[in-house]
């Protein structure tokens, strides 16, 4: 049942493919910035999950702990975050731009604008 | 001593510049600004080099912090050689930008994009400097979201388009970059990159190092563009404000492609990219591909902003080529050849610039026959053209002719043939410009001035530096050599 235990890349795996999905399969453009939100959740929660140690606590200094967690992939993550954040602000502020210039934010009624300018 | 902290603080002053542009509001000075910026950059990059040729790769460790704890800045000669690019081709793109970007940039984000400017310029940099897997993600995206904000400036509504699209593209190479980056760390408890190299060759039959490199190629090689994955490429250049083409076009693939070499060679190794993995089985044949199938699409646009898109990208494949054939002569030619390229691409896209500064339109069919009125433009086009062709006296023939020798060497005939072939499409596109700009008779009232000297100098410097650099090759080949030799040499 060794799968079963690594539960945690069962998830990553899961919320990678939906969020790739989304990005691919859908025309609306929020939804594909939602998908490219879950895609990049997911490679958070590989980061921090490789991170964790069975029956660890927090990295916390202190004489009581002596088996702590990783805290490096946090750190790491916290800074994939900020950029994540950065990424999704900037796609929605494109997004909104993009309905002032098309009036619309679906990518085929936006490709059929394009093809007749 | 302000020297030793030079691999730090050639990255560091564009990035404090940066939002002086934002905070002071006046355009004027944002050019200035953003003009020391990319000199500081050259000049940095140029004593960095004289360094690196005498005293070898620089080692830095950021914040006096040592390498395993802290982060380590490494600059060996192939960063240098990049760098050196990097900075000539940001100085002598802002330095010509001034006109172009008044005219096609509203008047109120003029200071912001050049705060995006060197924003990029400094992720770029850093990229290059950088010896830690982790910091390449992140200046990676700040150049990737500075240039996303660039391309969204263009004056067509298709650039906010383009710009989203290659913000998605961009965005999932990136994380697929994050993503190997991640495993290797699982693997090896480290994200310096010597470390890294130390630490994987016991490792390397791990099917986690493996999806590492697998995650890592792909998502570098969105960023390069490489064929199948270079949809973005072609749109963001196209409705990209001139200066922001002519800049992207000679830094950010060629910074891309940078860091693969420097994984492929410094931190996977020979052995394991192109021994045991064969990546060059599938390397060369997309390489050969993008060379056809970009040139031949090439030869088919109606605007000739598009059409100098796809040739980038057949001039990647070429890049993409001479790392396939695994040997110093085939990294000699890519390293020229990304130095010659971002010359050729700069010189053309700032001529092109001029032409669209007078016109207001990159299309061909509003283009005809403006050239005879715009001598020195279409002088540059033409240089820059034979450049792209490889024609000799010119940087584009050195290059293809590291390229054929490369070839010559693993007896690979086909891809001699190829090459040869593949620069006759391009004299058919070249040509095809040349005939449209010059041959063909005006359509409009000829009232059309030369573009200003403020840009045909720099386009000329741009221009100069190509058929420099295609007959004095000491320094080029010179550098590119050694840097193959290293790369080659280094390999765990």
């Amino acid at each position: 049942m060794n799968w079963i235990l690594h539960y945690n890349y069962w998830v990553v795996i899961f919320l990678m493919m939906t969020g790739l999905y989304l990005v691919f399969a859908r025309a609306n453009l929020i939804r594909k910035v939602i998908g490219l939100n879950i895609f990049q959740t997911s490679v958070f929660i590989l980061f921090i999950s490789a991170g964790a140690v069975r029956q660890a606590s927090a990295p916390i200094l202190s004489e009581s702990i002596t088996s702590y967690a990783n805290p490096l992939p946090h750190a790491l993550i916290l800074t994939a975050i900020v950029v994540g954040v950065a990424t999704m602000a900037l796609a929605l502020a494109l997004i909104v731009r993009i309905h002032e210039a098309y009036g619309a934010i679906d990518d085929d009624l936006i490709h059929r604008q394009n093809g007749e300018s | 001593m302000i020297l030793e902290h030079l691999p730090i603080l050639q990255v560091a002053i564009p990035l404090v510049l940066a939002p002086l542009c934002l905070l002071l509001r006046n355009s004027r000075l944002a050019w200035v600004i953003a003009l020391v910026g990319s000199l500081w950059a050259f000049a940095c990059a140029v004593l960095l080099l004289t360094r690196v040729l005498n005293n070898g790769p620089l080692e830095y460790a950021l914040g006096g912090w040592e390498a395993p704890w802290g982060i380590a800045l490494r600059i060996d000669l192939t960063g240098c050689f990049i760098l050196l690019l990097t900075g000539l081709i940001a100085s002598l793109v802002i330095f010509w930008a001034k006109q172009s970007v008044e005219n096609e940039i509203r008047r109120d984000q003029i200071n912001l994009f050049y705060c995006m400017y060197l924003l990029c310029l400094t992720g770029i940099l850093g990229i290059i400097a950088t010896g830690d897997a982790f910091n390449v993600f992140v200046f990676l995206e700040i150049s990737s979201l500075s240039s996303y904000t660039m391309i969204a400036m263009g004056r067509d509504r298709r650039a906010l388009t383009s710009s989203f699209h290659y913000l998605v593209m961009g965005t999932i190479g990136a994380t697929f970059i994050l993503i190997a980056i991640g495993m290797l760390y699982m693997m090896t408890g480290t994200l310096n990159m010597a470390d890294l190299a130390e630490r994987l060759p016991p490792l390397r039959d791990t099917t986690t190092v493996r999806a590492a490199f697998a995650f890592l190629t792909v998502g570098l090689s969105l960023k390069v563009a490489l064929l199948p994955l270079h949809q973005w490429l072609p749109d963001a250049y196209t409705f990209a404000p001139s200066a922001v083409s002519a800049f992207l076009a000679g830094t950010s693939t060629k910074v891309a492609l940078y860091v693969l070499l420097r994984f492929f060679f410094t931190v996977f190794g020979v052995d394991f990219v192109f021994t045991d993995l064969r990546l060059d089985v599938i390397l060369l044949p997309l390489s050969i591909l993008a060379i056809f199938v970009a040139s031949i699409i090439a030869v088919f646009q109606e605007d000739v902003k598009r059409m100098l898109a796809y040739s980038s990208l057949a001039q990647i494949g070429y890049m993409t080529l001479g790392i396939a054939l695994v040997n110093t002569s085939g990294l000699t030619a890519t390293l020229v050849h990304m130095f010659n390229h971002a010359l050729i691409k700069g010189g053309l896209f700032m001529a092109i610039g001029g032409l669209c500064l007078r016109i207001g339109s990159t299309r061909f069919a509003v283009l005809k026959g403006v050239g005879r009125a715009m001598p020195w433009t279409m002088g540059a086009i033409v240089v820059g053209g034979c450049g792209l062709i490889g024609v000799p006296l010119t940087a584009g023939f050195v290059s293809k002719w590291y390229l054929v020798i490369a070839a010559i060497e693993n007896g690979a005939w086909v891809v001699v043939v190829a090459i040869v072939l593949a620069s006759l499409i391009a004299v058919v596109y070249v040509w095809r410009t040349v005939e449209t700009l010059y041959f063909n008779d005006a359509e409009q009232d000829t009232s059309l001035k030369e573009a200003p000297l403020a840009m045909l100098i720099p386009t000329w410097l741009m221009v100069i530096l190509v058929v420099w650099a295609g007959i004095d090759t000491g320094m080029t080949v010179g550098i590119a050599e050694r840097a193959a030799l290293a790369l080659i040499g280094n390999s765990p």
